[in-house]
This record gives C-alpha cells, sequence and structure tokens, in this order.
C-alpha cells in the first residue's frame, strides 16, 4: 500500500516519522514543565523507539521503567496526577490496555467527577495499534472505541507526525486524561505527511478535525491510517468525477463535530473509514450523529468502513482481508452515491 | 512500653491491657492527654457519626446503602493520627471513617450522604466515593482494591517532587488478593515509595472468611514478597495501632520505603448496613457479644481511666461535645437543598474542557 505523501516527496531532510514527533512532543514539554513525568516499559533501553536520551536529560527519578504491572501502572498514573504530577505512561502495545480496564475506568476516568471536581488528572497514555503485520489475536487490536463509551477521557488518533507532535504536546499540557492511540502503520516510518514545524510551541488543539481534501460530492472521514485510506480513495475517485472531501478528526473525544456535519450538509452523503471492529466502532458514533443531525440534507446512505467483527488472524494469507482498504472505501463511496 | 506489633492467634480475644497502673510513654504528660483526647475524639466521630447514619437509614432518610466502621474505629483512628493532614490517604466502600479520622468536616460528609449540593463531592460521589482533598483524603473507592495503585501514586509524586508527604493506603482482608495490590506494593517497594499500606482484617470479605480466601494466616507475611516490613496489631487497641503505623509513616519519610500494617479487627455490623444475606455465616450471638467483649472505644475508655489519663467527666465532656458536632452535621445535611439537575453534567472534564460545549 502506498499512501500519497510517499508519492509526493518532500524535502527528506525535514519528513520525521511518528517516532521522532513523540521523541520530540515529549522532550518539549518535559523541558518545560518540571512536573511531566515519563513511565513506561523498556524506555531506559528506548525497545519502541519513543524515549530516546529521556532518561539522560532527564533522570531516573523522572523517567521510570515501569514493572510488567498496566493496571498498577494506570492507577499509579492517576494517584501521581491527583497529587501534583503529569505522568505519560507509555502502554506500548494497545492490546494491553485491557489488563488495566479498571484504573483506566473507576479511577482515571471517574475521580474528577465522583469527588466533585476535586481531582485534577493530566495523564496521558501512548499506545500503538500495531495491526497488519502478523502480531495476530493479542497485540493487533484498536480499542479506542471502548473508551469513548467512557466519560471522563479524551482520546487522539493522529495519523501525520506533525500531528502527533502537536496533539501529543496539547494532551500532556491539559489537564484531562488523554489516551494516545498511535497507529503503527505509520509510527515508525519517514515520508508521511508534511514537514515538521520547528517551533516548540506547535501545537494541534483537541477537538479540532482537519479536512485533508476539500469536496463536494461526499465526504469521507477516516480515522487514523482510514485518514491515508480515504485519500487515496478520494484521487481514485476524482478520475471518475467524483469529488470527495476528505476529513481526519485527528480527536475522537472531544469530536469535532461542527466541522463533520457540516460538511456532511453540504455534500449530503457520508462514509466513514475506522480500522477499528465494526460493532460500537467510532464509524458507528459518527454515523449515527451524522445521520441524528444531518438527515433532511442526507441523499444515500451512510456507510461504515471498517475491520470486520472478527478476531486478527496470525497467516498472512488471512489477515489484510478484515481490514479497511482502498478498495472498501471506493466501494463504499459508490454505494453512498448510488 | 507498650507491644505495638502482635500476632494474634485468637480473634476472640482483645489483645489490650487495660490493668497497667501507669500510662505508656505516649499517653504520659499533657501531650499523652492530649493525644489520648484526640484518638478517642475522632474514634466518637466515626461511631456517632455513623450511628446517625443508622437512624437515618431507618427513617428512610439515606438515598443508598451504606457501609458501617462500626468496630473498626481504633484501626482507622489510629492510623489516620499517626499521619499529617497533609499527607496523603485512600480508603474503599467501607468508607466513612477514613476521611473522618484524616480530619474531614462531618457536616460536609453528612450532606454528601444525603446526595445534597453541599456535600464534600457536591453530592456526586456518595457514601462509598467521600473524598476531601483539603486534608489529603483523595477518595474512597466503591470498587475493591481499586484505589491501592491511586495512593502509590500518590506516594511516588511526593517522591518525585520531594514533599516528604506519606500516603497511607487502606484496605480490607478482600482486597488482600486483588492483583493491583500486588503490583502496587511491587512497584512501591522496588522505588522505595513513601507508602504506608494498612489492611484492616475484619476476618470477612462479605460473607467469605480470611481462612477462606488468603493462602497466608496473616495479611501482613505479604509484605516479605515486597522487600517490606509488614506487622500485625490489634485493631481494637488505638494506641498499638497508632504506634505501629507511626513507626511505618516515620520510615516512609525518612525515605526508607513503604511498609505493611495489618490490623486484625472486628465488623460489629453487616457487610452493608440492612443487608440480608439469605444464609447465616457467622454466629449472630458472638457478633453480638462483641459489643461487650472488644469495643475499641469502651476498651480505651476504660484504659484511660484506669491509667488515669482522662477522667469520666473529661471523656463523658468530649462524647457530649462530638454528639453535638453529629446533632449538627445532621442538621445540616438535611436542611441543605438538592445539586440543581444540570450538576449532573459538570465536573466530568477539566473547566472549559467539556466536550459537549464542543458539540453544541
Amino acid at each position: 500500500m502506498s499512501a500519497p505523501a510517499a508519492r509526493r516527496k518532500p524535502a527528506r531532510a525535514q519528513q520525521l516519522g511518528f517516532l521522532q514527533a513523540i521523541n520530540r512532543a515529549q522532550h518539549e514539554e518535559m523541558t518545560r514543565d518540571g512536573s511531566v513525568v515519563l513511565m513506561g516499559q523498556d524506555l531506559r533501553a528506548n525497545v519502541f523507539g519513543a524515549a530516546a536520551g529521556a532518561l539522560e536529560a532527564f533522570g531516573p527519578s523522572r523517567v521510570r521503567d515501569l514493572p510488567l504491572a498496566e493496571a498498577g501502572s494506570i492507577g499509579v498514573a492517576a494517584g501521581a496526577a491527583m497529587a501534583g504530577l503529569r505522568p505519560i505512561v507509555d502502554l506500548t502495545v494497545a492490546s494491553f490496555v485491557f489488563g488495566a480496564m479498571d484504573q483506566f475506568v473507576s479511577q482515571l476516568a471517574k475521580a474528577r467527577y465522583m469527588f466533585g471536581g476535586q481531582a485534577t488528572l493530566p495523564v496521558v497514555v501512548r499506545a500503538a495499534l500495531y495491526y497488519q503485520g502478523g502480531t495476530a489475536g493479542h497485540h493487533a487490536d484498536r480499542p479506542y472505541p471502548m473508551f469513548m463509551n467512557v466519560p471522563g477521557l479524551k482520546i487522539i488518533v493522529p495519523s501525520t507526525a506533525p500531528d502527533l507532535l502537536g496533539l501529543l504536546k496539547s494532551a500532556i499540557r491539559d489537564d484531562n486524561p488523554v489516551l494516545c492511540f498511535e497507529d503503527a502503520n505509520l509510527w515508525g516510518r519517514k515520508g508521511r505527511g508534511p514537514a515538521m514545524p520547528e517551533d516548540v510551541e506547535h501545537l494541534v488543539p483537541l477537538g479540532s478535525a482537519a479536512v485533508r481534501r476539500p469536496g463536494s460530492d461526499v465526504t469521507i472521514v477516516g480515522i487514523g491510517l482510514g485518514s491515508w485510506l480515504a485519500q487515496q480513495a478520494a484521487e481514485e475517485l476524482a478520475a471518475d468525477g467524483v469529488d470527495a472531501e476528505v476529513i481526519d478528526p485527528r480527536t475522537l473525544v472531544p469530536m469535532d463535530w461542527p466541522t463533520i456535519l457540516a460538511s456532511v450538509r453540504r455534500t449530503g452523503r457520508c462514509v466513514v473509514v475506522d480500522p477499528a471492529n465494526r460493532t460500537c466502532s467510532a464509524a458507528s458514533e459518527i454515523a449515527a450523529r451524522v445521520v441524528e443531525d444531518c438527515f433532511d440534507a442526507l441523499r444515500g446512505p451512510v456507510v461504515r468502513v471498517t475491520t470486520d467483527d472478527t478476531h486478527v488472524p496470525f497467516s498472512p494469507a488471512l489477515e489484510k482481508q478484515i481490514y479497511p482498504t482502498q478498495a472498501k472505501v471506493v466501494a463504499a463511496v459508490r454505494r453512498a452515491l448510488a | 512500653m507498650l507491644t505495638t506489633a502482635t500476632h494474634l492467634d485468637d480473634r476472640g480475644q482483645a489483645m489490650t491491657d487495660g490493668t497497667a497502673a501507669d500510662p505508656p510513654p505516649e499517653l504520659d504528660g499533657p501531650d499523652g492527654a492530649a493525644l489520648a483526647r484526640e484518638l478517642m475524639r475522632r474514634m466518637q466521630r466515626v461511631r456517632l457519626f455513623e450511628e446517625a447514619t443508622i437512624a437515618l437509614f431507618h427513617a428512610g432518610e439515606l438515598p443508598a446503602m451504606v457501609h458501617l466502621s462500626i468496630g473498626q474505629e481504633a484501626a482507622v483512628v489510629g492510623a489516620c493520627l499517626a499521619t499529617r493532614t497533609s499527607d496523603y490517604m485512600t480508603g474503599n466502600h467501607r468508607s466513612h471513617g477514613h476521611p473522618i479520622a484524616k480530619g474531614a468536616r462531618l457536616d460536609a460528609l453528612m450532606a454528601e450522604l444525603l446526595g445534597k449540593a453541599t456535600g464534600v463531592c457536591g453530592g456526586k460521589g456518595g457514601s462509598m466515593h467521600l473524598a476531601d482533598f483539603s486534608v489529603g483524603s483523595l477518595g474512597e473507592s466503591g470498587i475493591v482494591g481499586s484505589a491501592i495503585p491511586v495512593a502509590t501514586g500518590a506516594g511516588l509524586a511526593a517522591q518525585v517532587r520531594g514533599t516528604g508527604q506519606v500516603a497511607l493506603c487502606f484496605f480490607g482482608d478482600g482486597a488482600a488478593s486483588e492483583g493491583v495490590l500486588h503490583e502496587s506494593m511491587n512497584m512501591a517497594g522496588l522505588w522505595d515509595l513513601p507508602v504506608v499500606y494498612f489492611c484492616e482484617n475484619n476476618g470477612f470479605a462479605v460473607s467469605v472468611t480470611t481462612e477462606e480466601s488468603l493462602s497466608v494466616p496473616d495479611v501482613a507475611m505479604r509484605a516479605a514478597g515486597y522487600g517490606m516490613p509488614g506487622v500485625t496489631v490489634d485493631g481494637q487497641d488505638v494506641l498499638a495501632v497508632y504506634c505501629a503505623t507511626r513507626e511505618a509513616v516515620e520510615r516512609a519519610r525518612r525515605g526508607e520505603g513503604p511498609s505493611l500494617v495489618e490490623a486484625k479487627t472486628y465488623r460489629f455490623h453487616e457487610h452493608a448496613y440492612g443487608l440480608v444475606l439469605p444464609r447465616p455465616y457467622r454466629d449472630q450471638a458472638v457478633v453480638d457479644s462483641w459489643f461487650d467483649t472488644v469495643d475499641p472505644i469502651t476498651l480505651f475508655h476504660d484504659r484511660l481511666l484506669a491509667e488515669r489519663v482522662l477522667t469520666a467527666g473529661e471523656l463523658q465532656a468530649l462524647r457530649d461535645e462530638v454528639g453535638a458536632e453529629v446533632e449538627a452535621a445532621v442538621e445540616f445535611a438535611r436542611r441543605s437543598p438538592y445539586p440543581p439537575p444540570e450538576a449532573a453534567w459538570t465536573d466530568v472534564y477539566a473547566p472549559g474542557h467539556d466536550p459537549q460545549e464542543v458539540s453544541a
């Protein structure tokens, strides 16, 4: 699969990947604010590549390798935040969130509310969506929709390195818990997206969608890698005279509803591309909201392109077919236009 | 010198020494009398607050069930008074005693139990989720064991920020089987965090006995697995609890790491007040006898008289003061308004960050 950015190839020297964006966001914010601490698995050895130089720069008190204790780690971060720190927890693989579910829901998400606003929980949890690479059942989940069902959490799913930099910096400065899901299909690669801004105040506000491609015939909302699939599909459809608008929500909670709904009211058609499992996906919520709020403007069915409701199989012969693809997005748009 | 760490073999025996003529050093002199008075005052606060809660329950004024600490006041108060107001504390579903003992205002706590706007959590938390950050109370947890990592994290923050604060983490014998206890105590032991893990072992997780749920006779034995000291104390002896916890708190404050203190105690009432279990799991006649044999307030009362630390008149006056305080708290709670309907949607996010605003 090739992305449009790869074909465009801007100046290579300025091309930073996701990992460099994460490193830079963490480094800049830890420099700016002494209460930011970084905790995660294998940070010292930088196994996942997102903590280069952190230990040397900030020392062992603020950069901690966590024992394998996902629930304890999230709860410790919540308690540390309630007592004045701003922890970043690198959970590494998003499938590891399940072991910490009670701490995410019962503590991190609810403490402010249950205690009548006394608690402040500036915690960032980073997790990679490690699918489409033979990691199979226990490492390939895309669990962000589950957390959309938990009030109190914010959720970002960046799809470009500059967005990841700016969103992550905003997340670290946010007084709420923010879950950052990084699509690993975009994680380590260079040449994805525009050049990295130099500004240390490059902030992308949470709750602000990006219009990746303006268009008038159909709105395609794409999440994570889905936003790239949407752009590729839009290029393919353009050859047939279909002018698609592509919106990348970037943040799932809070969702930029005004941008999405205004676009659908204009185009009258909507397709949502979401790498999550189909049932109760982010796409399901977007589709439901579009139907509720734009019913009169709709001229066709709202169509979801998601991962099928099955588990991730190991065999390369089986895996790729379950995910959204450019071809599936094109087919969905044609259905929406029919 | 008082024994501060005692393994109890017989749960039915009170391990107090009420006959000694001379008070122990902790209770000797004017400071000792002040300590005794404060220990007694806070135990009475817990007891009378909860007796008022029972009355509200029977009057149909409580919106929901409550889990009472009656019988466990010595454990709760002895531990909390060993900390400073600025130290952190988390608790569990048996939730009134912890913030009371930590110094929270009774009126705001009682208003919270009635779901009023003046409640310590604005009526959002209720009985099981009391919190008063102004006295270091970072919240009770309705989910058993769930706040154990939170206290551990508060200890981490104190260490990183170098504030000298300590985190006191209450949990019960039931929570001793939760995975997060293991994860948290391992991290605390590993990083020498200033945390005191305090187990109120009342012998029952709802209906299941410790013999049926724990792989070791004493929860404190688990401390060895995490490289920290563990002691078991008589949870009906408020001074023993105070001394053992103070030692653990001082150790934590010196930067020497966490400890586990286990207080063997008794739950005089049902798991939740008014809960009727279909089949009995403990002998009610024995439970009823505890009010006469192992009531921590009576035991301390008799000891203070025997050791001439406080007079009967002083003890009665103290009880009357607390009684008036509780009565005023109930009146305050009753008179207070309910929160306005729109409060249901606030405090989900920090101010200025409400996603509902974006969706407008």
